[in-house]
């Protein structure tokens, strides 16, 4: 085992070291999607020993050129060397025979399969065409003990936790004996104390003479895990960097292409009267389990709240029945005097609030519906768009160009199909639709996840306008970045239960990080 | 003591009657489990299955052997499968428009070619089938031993291919490969296995299948070939794949019951109730629909089921 050596070579890092010879070197790789450029001339490469973060924007082209390396994507042009030997025809089946691995933002796991049948899928052991699971249990122990992992190999996938998820991929790529692992936004869905853990089976893995590929748009991350970084915009690698002689502040106007700018202070005054009020309420899930238990909240005019938490803490159903989607077992809603009607969303929006949904494509919009019909999704019953009680097309219309103005909506028109917008505009659509009609209350549920840095900003941007406008505004969000940046005040929920709550300027992420791994003290 | 053995009669008669009547809907159930499992609901088998009762009975009438009957049905079963698999897997069409609409070219085909072959004559012709094969021992354990051991080869062989599908997906490496297919084709993709290729085999092998089901019915079951001599038995062993939770051996128990019901509505009419035969006729369908409203609640379908997988459709 080379450990001293890897470790040597890791210490003295890639950059500046000739002597090392790179792992893997992808040279000028272009990729398009129909009209669009994923990435373009792009240079790469991934030395023994370290920890590469691939760094930038939503859309950049991260996901796009790691996936032409795991052979997922077929590049338009450009070649792939594996320890200086060429791909000829790359593959995932080919990848992975080199010693490429790929853990994809969603998980490639078989839920209804065991730990073990996951980990062995496509190198099945057995003699001939049969499985023999014990040999496979043997190897996969052998390896969760040198990496100290303890799952059970005959648990069933869907009753993991998200953490241990990552982890039965992990050993899946380990199994196949990996020499270079791709990890795509690995941390999006953990909690603190995973992230810990994942980091070490990172470093341990790369200090034995592997390496690693971070994906990420997170800078504190990057600038923990990784040796070396390189940045993506456009496609294009804007510059590499080794992490010890850079800053956040630089890596972020990298990646932006500009100043980040600094988050718009509050321009009216503080908060003021108590708008929404959540009063004991309860509600169970999908499945029928309590997901709600006794949450008390209460918004006041102009103040966000955040709501941050590990996803399935409770936080979709909560949005969900405030807005009056789901019924609740108990409790009650209420915006300014009027207390809503519980399961009847039309009560909501009449008394004032709007939602902007968790999931814009299943719940926020239709896709196959123009962007002016999607505009009035919500108040096409009123006498504004009517005309002899038949929809007055002209007005429909007018509303849609208006609102597409106002909100900086790419589109060439309101007919075109919602479904041909990228997922920033999508968002916008459904901002404009929400807020044109000034509502007193705003459910807002994880307003810029898979959005690009700029279109967040706007996002954040609106919100901010909103509030100082006098709108009481719960933010739901797994991103502790975006609830720290946007929140006046900050609950966290764990459980189906807030834990804990604390004035944005006081917060402290490890107290946050602990509340929301359930930690409460 | 007379009509003890008058009831011994009628259990053993109903229970060879539900064996003959089960037979083709068990082939046809293993056919769609295969393809279910792999993540593609095959339309296609009403209408496979009438190919192979049409091109079973031509062959063997032609050739003279009802084995080779029996294998050209199974080889236009492995035919249809593929087209089903060009459509439905490569061209990545809708599922069900593309299983529905190779029921209809089938249902279209099957006359057109048997017309093709004998005209339409006034007595349509017939072919001796296949007779009974007796397993020594067994079939002299009473009650029971008549029923299921003097029964037809290909019953046999349905009996051999439940445990054989069984082992095929839960103990083999291809079968742990279908079954990631059927739930996951991207986890599957990227661990290396081929999915459009599990998909095409498990389509083509599962094709075969409804097609030796069809063969049953004009060389076994009867002896000539008429337009509905398939009768929803595709529709219902789609039903059985779903009551038996895409399981074999459950699946089969489905066909089983089906199979029970059948022989005794059978049995039912011959009684000569003054009640029109069209009652009973219904139901061992009825029942099925019963029974898949009590047990598809709590189906659990292969998650891949019905999604046609690109690789690159997921973008940038």
């Amino acid at each position: 085992m080379p450990v001293s050596e890897a470790a040597a070579a890791a210490a003295a890092g890639p950059i500046g070291s000739a002597s090392c010879r790179p792992l893997i070197e992808m040279s000028r790789i272009s990729k398009r999607f129909l009209d669009v450029v994923a990435t373009r001339d792009v240079d790469f490469a991934v030395f023994p020993g370290e920890i590469c973060a691939l760094l930038g924007e939503n859309g950049a082209g991260k996901t796009t050129l790691m996936n032409v390396l795991f052979g997922f994507y077929t590049a338009d042009s450009g070649e792939i060397r594996v320890q200086g030997e060429p791909i000829a025809t790359p593959s995932p089946k080919e990848a992975i025979r080199r010693g490429i691995q790929m853990i994809h933002q969603h998980f490639a796991l078989v839920p209804p399969m065991s730990v073990l049948e996951n980990v062995i899928l496509g190198h099945e052991t057995g003699a001939g065409p049969f499985l023999d699971l014990d040999e496979g249990l043997a190897r996969l122990a052998a390896l969760q003990s040198r990496f100290g992992m303890n799952l059970d190999p005959a648990a069933r996938v869907w009753t993991l936790s998200v953490g241990e998820q990552q982890k039965v991929e992990i050993l899946k790529a380990l199994y196949r004996g990996a020499r270079v692992l791709i990890m795509d936004e690995p941390t999006a869905v953990l909690v603190p104390s995973e992230i810990v853990e994942l980091f070490k089976t990172l470093r341990t893995f790369a200090s034995q003479g592997n390496g690693v590929v971070f994906i990420s748009h997170k800078l504190n991350e990057v600038m923990e895990i990784s040796s070396r970084i390189v940045v993506l915009r456009n496609g294009q690698v804007v510059a590499s960097r080794a992490t010890a002689r850079t800053t956040p502040r630089e890596l972020a106007s990298l990646m932006v292409g500009g100043e980040v700018v600094e988050r718009a202070r509050r321009s009216g005054g503080g908060p003021g009267d108590p708008v929404l009020e959540i009063s004991g309420l309860e509600a169970s899930n999908d499945k029928g389990v309590p997901a709600v238990k006794r949450v008390d909240l209460t918004v006041r005019q102009r103040e966000i709240v955040g709501i941050a938490g590990v996803s399935g803490n409770g936080q979709r159903e909560l949005a969900e029945v405030v807005f009056g989607l789901r019924t609740p077992s108990g409790g009650s809603v209420t915006v300014g005097a009027t207390r809503l009607v519980s399961g009847d969303p039309s009560s909501s929006i009449a008394a004032g609030m709007a939602r902007i949904p968790e999931d814009r494509i299943a719940t926020g919009l239709l896709m196959s519906l123009s962007i002016a019909d999607n505009l009035i999704l919500e108040n096409h019953g009123s006498g504004e768009f009517l005309s002899f009680c038949l929809m007055d097309h002209d007005r429909i219309r007018r509303h849609g160009e208006r609102l597409i103005h106002e909100y900086h909506i790419k589109a060439t028109g309101p007919a075109v199909v919602a479904g041909s917008l990228s997922g920033g505009n999508l968002q916008k659509v459904i901002l404009a639709r929400s807020l044109s009609s000034r509502p007193r209350v705003i459910v807002a549920a994880q307003p810029t996840r898979g959005l690009d840095v700029g279109a967040a900003q706007y996002i954040h941007g609106r919100l901010f306008e909103e509030r100082d406008r006098g709108a009481a505004i719960v933010l739901i969000s797994e991103d502790l970045d975006e609830i720290l940046a946007v929140s006046d005040r900050i609950v966290v929920m764990y459980e189906g239960r807030i834990v804990g709550e604390v004035p944005a300027d006081r917060a402290a992420r490890d107290q946050l990080g602990l509340w929301m791994s359930g930690v409460v003290g | 003591m007379s009509d003890d053995l008058v009831g011994l009669a009628f259990v053993t008669g109903l229970l060879a009657a539900a064996v003959r009547m089960a037979t083709p809907v068990v082939f046809a159930m293993l056919g769609e489990v295969l393809a279910e499992r792999a993540g593609v609901l095959n339309l296609g088998i009403e209408g496979t299955m009438l190919m192979g009762a049409m091109t079973g009975f031509v062959v063997a009438i032609k050739t003279g052997s009802l084995w080779l009957g029996v294998l050209a049905a199974a080889a236009v079963g492995m035919l249809l499968g593929l087209l089903m698999a060009v459509l439905a897997v490569h061209l990545g069409l809708s599922q069900h428009v593309s299983g529905l609409g190779i029921t209809l070219l089938s249902t279209g085909l099957a006359m057109f070619i048997y017309r093709l072959c004998f005209g339409s004559p006034t007595v349509p012709p017939t072919v001796v089938p296949f007779g009974q094969v007796a397993i020594p021992v067994l079939a002299k354990i009473p009650l029971v031993g008549p029923a299921l051991f003097d029964q037809y080869a290909l019953v046999y062989l349905s009996w051999a291919l439940i445990p054989a599908v069984s082992v095929l997906l839960y103990r083999t490496k291809i079968g742990l490969r279908l079954r990631a297919v059927g739930e996951n084709p991207f986890a599957a993709d990227t661990a290396g296995v081929n999915v459009p290729l599990v998909r095409t085999v498990s389509l083509v092998c599962g094709g075969a299948l409804m097609g030796v089901g069809g063969a049953f019915l004009t060389l076994a079951h009867q002896n000539m070939f008429l337009m509905d001599v398939v009768g929803g038995r595709g529709w219902i062993a789609v039903a059985m794949v779903i009551f038996g939770n895409w399981d074999p051996v459950k699946g089969a128990l489905g066909a089983g019951l089906f199979g029970l019901l059948d022989g005794l509505q059978l049995r039912l009419q011959a009684l000569g109730l003054a009640v029109p035969f069209h009652v009973f006729l219904i139901i061992p369908y009825v029942v099925t629909v019963l029974a898949m409203m009590s047990v598809s609640r709590k189906a659990m379908a292969p998650a891949g089921l019905l999604k046609p997988y690109r690789r690159e459709d997921r973008g940038g």
